[in-house]
């Protein structure tokens, strides 16, 4: 368990308080494996938020010693990022690391992604796949991110080099600003957006992501895949329309 | 003289804007929304008893035929109506979201 600040308030891990927010929809396979590693590196506080899975995602879980938030009905990535984050913050934390179930992230990433949170000079890191030449992604996958690029470049002077990357840290402060309300893959954007309108420091940290077959197969069906890029797209425009109806 | 279709149609407007005021008394809808009902099937009362004011109308338009007006009406009506209603799911789905959250956190499980 956490050890309270007053114990001893010099120690690092006491001042910071990092919970690490893993989303999981029918992650059996690679959901172990992910937990081990973040062990490995001590962190003390991961929340799986299973999102309405079938499979035994929600035990493994337990097994491996996580934290367990259950969605009665699946609401989708978006939704189940916002429920780890909106959890972490009212258990008090510091830091909020948004980590993918599906083995792609590096555990050992994280230290780089929330050391300019704790020296406060930024209120939310990204991991990006574009600032190191590890990551190996595959040439379908760099035209989405690109034209993703584009859009958010050019609706919303979003400047970055790599938008889409849902591997980030947030400070409590950007945590309680930010709002994800888009439930399914377009929180990526929405939280940039929310990002430059709050005027939150932003800082890039170079990752590693390994794009694995497993993992190849599951983001096919999902983020990234160039229909459901161009669906993201017009779902963020009109989530945009919605609320200034909704509002007015 | 009124032909039976005008008889059977002003009943079913009647009977639309019974179902309106009734929504109203129960405030499940807005003054707004309600005002907007009512103008809708009292112009559509108007239409169905004195036809001839659809072609005065359309006329003044520059539309042809008076029923090409009624279409392009119904139309735009329709649409709009689609999006509200669109809309109104879409904080539905919001809402949605925020009971399986709480639920969620309140039911955390830690072994």
């Amino acid at each position: 368990m956490v050890r309270s600040n007053s114990d001893n308030p010099w120690s690092y891990d006491n001042i910071m308080k990092p919970f690490i927010i893993i989303p999981a929809y029918n992650e059996e396979k690679t959901l172990g494996i992910v937990i081990d590693g973040l062990r490995k590196y001590n962190y003390e506080n991961i929340v799986v938020v299973n999102d309405c899975s079938t499979d035994n995602t929600e035990k493994i879980a337990l097994q491996k010693g996580a934290i367990v938030l259950n969605h009665i009905i699946n609401r989708g990535q978006g939704a189940t990022l916002a429920t780890g984050t909106e959890y972490a913050l009212r258990q008090g934390a510091d830091i909020i690391v948004h980590f993918d179930a599906d083995g792609q992230m590096q555990a050992e990433d994280i230290v780089a992604l929330t050391e300019p949170l704790i020296k406060k000079e930024a209120d939310i890191t990204l991991g990006s796949r574009f600032l190191t030449k590890k990551s190996n992604i595959p040439t379908s996958i760099r035209i989405v991110l690109l034209l993703g690029r584009i859009f958010l470049r050019t609706l919303y002077g979003v400047k970055l080099t790599d938008p889409q990357s849902g591997f980030r840290a947030l400070s409590r402060k950007a945590a309680q600003r930010i709002e994800i309300k888009q439930d399914r893959a377009e929180h990526a954007s929405e939280i940039l957006i929310e990002m430059f309108k709050k005027k939150l420091v932003c800082k890039e940290v170079p990752v590693t992501i390994k794009y694995t077959d497993y993992s190849q197969q599951r983001t096919q069906h999902g983020k990234f895949h160039f229909w459901s890029g161009i669906k993201i797209a017009t779902r963020v425009i009109l989530k945009r329309l919605f609320r200034a109806v909704r509002q007015r | 003289m009124i032909e039976p279709i005008q008889l059977i149609l002003i009943l079913f407007v009647l009977f639309a804007l019974s179902r309106a005021y009734l929504r109203y008394e129960e405030g499940k809808i807005r003054t707004g929304e309600f005002v907007f009902w009512v103008v809708i099937w009292v112009s559509a009362i108007i239409a169905i008893i004195w036809p001839r004011t659809v072609g005065y109308l359309s006329q003044t338009f520059g539309i042809g035929r008076p029923a090409d007006l009624i279409l392009y009406v119904a139309l735009i009506l329709l649409f709009y109506l689609i999006f509200r209603a669109y809309v109104a799911l879409d904080s539905i789905e919001e809402e949605i979201t925020k009971i399986v959250r709480e639920v969620a956190i309140k039911k955390g499980k830690k072994k």
